[in-house]
């Protein structure tokens, strides 16, 4: 018998009022997969999400929860996610919240011992009001895995984190994967994707722009902006240039900008090329200028 | 930092999940904790019918000194403490959990909203039991109030039974108004009918009007169903059928509030 896959999302629309937040999405995870979504806010990855919790209904298509509607209360037993970390009842202590949380498990992690795993020990007997927002950030976390869940959903678990507490979660992350838990995790941070996912699904205006294996998507997004100064009647050459995938003018300089998946091989082209440039300029680009650049590729 | 997971092995192979009744239970262990935490909201609503009692009935000893009448003064601030601990639990304790990114956390996991609604009654339920508490011992300590112990017994029943509409008066203010607005609409709400019903002054000093608005209010009719139960009056026989009228509204009302809220949030 084969197993059910955890996460199933078959041509899914989901409007809220005017604006789509989900177009004709399709998304299959397999046991075991650790899955980045990635994407801008407001792509539709939190939209995506609370339909596989089974929060809310699609306007057209299927989800399944192992198999199951996730709506029904029994298909979540296996699934674990996370309170944000200002949704945490502030009166109540941290073994409180898991104990409370536990409760509806068939064989929730013992307290103790989940609390000694994310580092919150010497905390049990604090009301999650006075925590910091990197400790109720790995509470929130910790819940997801009290019920020994087979996959877990993590909507930006790190958003706002400092660097250490930012690895000490990527790190827990981690451990759980190697034994055994799907795990699918949202961000707008190329960097957590980067450090987590091994397939990555780019998601931007409510579709899928892009699901690969981690390095291909990140030759991909990981784009390089060359700025640069030349005559007008040049620019058509450059972009045929090796490693452009893309180009627009700088709004304020209203130099040539190239987008590039290889950089080096587009400043040797232009080199070679003796067009007479000035002002050149090479840098990082965003993960929107990433996305746009997708975008155009996929509808170009 | 090292960090062990613990193994998620092989699950037990009885490994059921819990009864609903089980997690009605837990959710309102921790729905009780979460209220004791903040002792002033708790004190508010359950010393003011004592205090009431204390500056209202213990100093006139027309009152006070007659078994009867206070013991129907009691009668008529224990209904008090039933009606405002209903509205004031129910009413901000729904909209603040509606307004914490907690509530659709705890919809993720693997039971359906009717235990989390059980466990929120019974915590209502325990905490007018608890409001009745100090009025009954400023009564019994401080005024020559008396009545027979089957009666008291049976008036509690019956506060309790009548507190009904007043629950569902604030299920339906929480599931429609933000936590603030429903602050502000509990104390519109508590204070008019209280007095309006006859629970402050008794109401046949009432002149003509007001008296037959009191008759239709809920809190008139459950003091006119408690009151004659432990005093042995007769039951005015308006009683019944108001509060009756009452429940039935406001089961509609937090049925239609419940649903517009479960619409907006979770269709």
């Amino acid at each position: 018998m084969t197993p059910e896959p955890p996460v199933v999302v078959a041509g899914v629309t989901r409007r809220f009022g005017a604006t789509l937040a989900l177009d004709d999405v399709s998304l299959t995870v397999h046991p075991g997969e650790l899955v980045g979504l990635l994407g801008p806010n407001g792509a539709g990855k939190t939209t995506l999400l609370s339909l596989v919790e089974g929060l809310r209904r699609p306007d057209s298509g299927t989800v399944r929860l192992f198999g199951l509607d996730p709506r029904d209360p029994a298909a979540r037993v296996r699934l674990g996610t996370t309170p944000q970390e200002t949704g945490l009842p502030p009166n109540l202590r941290v073994h409180e919240v898991v104990d409370f949380v536990g409760a509806h498990y068939p064989d929730p992690v013992p307290t103790a011992e989940l609390l000694a795993t994310f580092g919150l020990s010497e905390l049990a007997r604090r009301q999650t009001g006075g925590m910091s927002g990197g400790q109720k950030r790995r509470l929130a976390v910790a819940l997801a895995m009290v019920g020994r869940p087979d996959l877990v959903l993590l909507d930006e678990p790190t958003t706002g984190l400092d660097v250490d507490a930012r690895h000490v979660l990527w790190d827990a992350l981690r451990a759980f994967h190697g034994a055994g838990t799907t795990v699918v995790v949202t961000s707008n941070y190329l960097e957590e994707i980067e450090a987590l996912a091994e397939r990555v699904v780019v998601v931007d205006g409510g579709r899928v722009l892009a699901d690969a294996p981690l390095g291909e998507v990140l030759g991909r997004v990981a784009l390089r902006r060359m700025t640069v100064a030349v005559p007008t009647g040049s620019v058509d050459s450059l972009l045929a240039l090796d490693g452009v995938v893309g180009h627009e003018s700088d709004a304020v300089s209203g130099r040539l900008v190239l987008l590039c998946a290889d950089a080096d091989a587009a400043v040797r082209g232009l080199v070679r090329s003796e067009v007479p440039f000035t002002d050149l300029e090479v840098r990082s680009a965003s993960l929107e200028e990433a996305f746009l650049a997708l975008t155009s590729e996929v509808s170009g | 930092m090292t960090i062990v997971a613990p193994s998620t092995g092989v699950r037990p192979a009885g490994g059921s999940r819990p009864s609903p009744v089980a997690l009605a239970l837990v959710h309102f262990r921790y729905q009780f904790l979460e209220t004791v935490r903040v002792p002033m909201a708790v004190l508010g609503t359950m010393l003011f019918p004592a205090l009431a009692l204390l500056f209202f009935v213990v100093p006139q000893k027309e009152v006070s000194g007659d078994p009867v009448i206070a013991a129907a003064a009691t009668a008529q601030l224990a209904v008090f403490a039933v009606m405002s601990t209903s509205v004031f639990t129910y009413g901000i304790g729904v909209a603040e959990d509606r307004a914490l990114p907690f509530d659709p956390y705890l919809r993720t996991l693997p039971t359906g909203p009717g235990p989390r609604l059980a466990g929120r009654v019974l915590n209502g339920t325990a905490f007018s039991l608890l409001g009745l508490v100090p009025p009954l011992l400023v009564a019994v300590l401080l005024t020559e109030a008396s009545a027979p112990a089957w009666r008291v017994a049976v008036g509690i029943a019956l506060v309790m039974a009548a507190g009904v509409p007043f629950l569902l008066i604030g299920l339906t203010v929480g599931y429609l108004l933000s936590s603030k607005a429903a602050v502000a609409m509990a104390q519109v709400i508590v204070f008019p009918l209280a007095f309006a019903g006859g629970l402050f002054v008794p109401p046949d000093t009432f002149r003509g009007w007001l008296d037959t608005i009191s008759t239709l209010l809920p809190s008139r009719a459950a003091r006119d169903l408690v009151v004659p139960v432990v005093t042995g009056g007769a039951i005015p026989s308006s009683a019944l059928p108001v509060l009756i009228a009452w429940t039935v509204l406001f089961a509609a009302l937090t049925a239609y509030a419940y649903r517009r809220d479960e619409g907006r949030r979770f269709r």
